[in-house]
C-alpha cells in the first residue's frame, strides 16, 4: 500500500514538473514563465524529498525560489519584455530543432532502459551513507573535511559573480548630487568662504 | 509500482530536452533562453540525486549542492549582462541581438 502511494505520489510530482518546465518553454507571457519554473523547482525538490535527499531539496527551494526566481522575475518587470512567441523562428530552425531535440530525448531514454550502465559488482561507496546520522549531518560531515576546498572555491565563484553584477549593472549618472567625501575633505577654507565689506545701504552689488 | 532509479533519469532526461528545444526554438527573449539553462541545470542535480540515493554515496548530492552555486552565480550574470544591454539598445529581441555577427 504504501508502495503505491510513493508511485503515485512520484508520477504525480514527475508529471507537474515536466508540464510546467513546458510551460517554462512554451507560455507567452515571461510572467508566467518565471512562475511556472518556480512550480518546476518546487515539485522538483518534492521528488527529491520522495528519493531521501531532504537537504538538496531544501536548499533548492531556498536558492532557487528565494533568490533566482525571484530575481528573474525582478529583471522580467523591469525591462520591457515583448510577447514570448516559441513558434515564430519555426520557419528557419524548426525543422531542425524538432529534430534535435526528438533525437536527445530518444536517445537519452533508451540508454537509460537498456541498463547499459549497471555494473555487476556493486560500486565502492566514496562517502557511504549510514544509518546512524541523517543526511543533513553526513553532508555536514563530509562537505567541510573533504570537500572543503571545493566549498570555499563555492564562496569565491560567488564573490566574483557578486562583484562582476555589481559593476557591470552600476552606472554613473550625470546631474545627481551625491557626497563625494575626498572632496569635502580637500576644501579649503578659501575657497568655500569670501569675506565681503558690505558698505550699509548699498548690499553687495 | 515501485520506482527505480531509471524512472528518476527519464524525468531528467525529459527536463534536458524540453530545456534544449527552448533555447534551440525560442526567436523572442532572452530571459526565456536564461530559464532553460536553468532547467537543464535542474536535470543534472536530478540525475547526480537519483544517483547519489541509488548508490548510497552522499557525493553525488555535495555535486548537486556546487551545481546550484554556480547555477545561481550564472542567473545572476546572465542577468545583469541583460539589464545593460538592455538600458544601451532599449530590448532584448534575439532578433536585434546581432552587432557581432561578421
Amino acid at each position: 500500500m504504501a508502495e503505491i502511494i510513493t508511485g503515485l505520489t512520484f508520477y504525480l510530482f514527475a508529471a507537474v514538473t515536466i508540464a510546467s518546465a513546458v510551460m517554462v518553454v512554451g507560455s507567452r507571457n515571461a510572467v508566467h514563465s518565471v512562475l511556472f519554473l518556480i512550480l518546476a523547482f518546487f515539485t522538483c525538490s518534492a521528488l527529491f524529498v520522495l528519493r531521501g535527499a531532504e537537504f538538496v531539496a531544501m536548499i533548492l527551494v531556498i536558492v532557487y525560489v528565494g533568490a533566482v526566481a525571484v530575481l528573474f522575475l525582478f529583471v522580467v518587470m523591469m525591462l520591457h519584455v515583448g510577447e514570448n512567441r516559441l513558434f515564430q523562428g519555426v520557419k528557419r530552425f524548426g525543422v531542425v530543432g524538432v529534430l534535435v531535440g526528438v533525437a536527445v530525448a530518444v536517445e537519452l531514454i533508451i540508454v537509460i532502459t537498456t541498463r547499459a550502465f549497471r555494473q555487476d559488482t556493486p560500486a565502492v561507496a566514496a562517502n557511504p551513507a549510514t544509518a546512524d546520522l541523517n543526511v543533513t549531518e553526513a553532508l555536514g560531515r563530509i562537505l567541510y573535511t573533504d570537500y572543503f576546498l571545493l566549498f570555499q572555491m563555492c564562496g569565491l565563484v560567488l564573490l566574483v559573480a557578486m562583484i562582476g553584477a555589481i559593476t557591470l549593472t552600476l552606472r554613473q549618472r550625470d546631474g545627481v548630487k551625491k557626497q563625494s567625501i575626498p572632496q569635502q575633505i580637500e576644501r579649503k577654507r578659501d575657497e568655500a568662504i569670501a569675506l565681503r565689506k558690505v558698505e550699509s545701504g548699498k548690499g553687495i552689488g | 509500482m515501485a520506482i527505480t532509479l531509471e524512472h528518476y533519469l527519464v524525468v531528467g532526461a525529459l527536463l534536458l530536452t524540453i530545456g534544449l528545444f527552448g533555447i534551440l526554438l525560442n526567436r523572442r527573449n532572452v530571459i526565456i533562453i536564461l530559464m532553460s539553462v536553468e532547467l537543464m541545470l535542474l536535470s543534472v542535480n536530478v540525475n547526480l540525486i537519483a544517483f547519489s540515493t541509488e548508490l548510497g554515496d552522499l557525493t553525488g548530492q555535495i555535486f548537486a549542492l556546487l551545481i546550484l552555486t554556480v547555477a545561481a552565480a550564472e542567473a545572476a550574470i546572465g542577468l545583469a549582462i541583460l539589464v545593460v544591454f538592455f538600458r544601451n539598445r532599449g530590448n532584448i529581441e534575439i532578433e536585434d541581438i546581432n552587432s557581432m555577427k561578421g
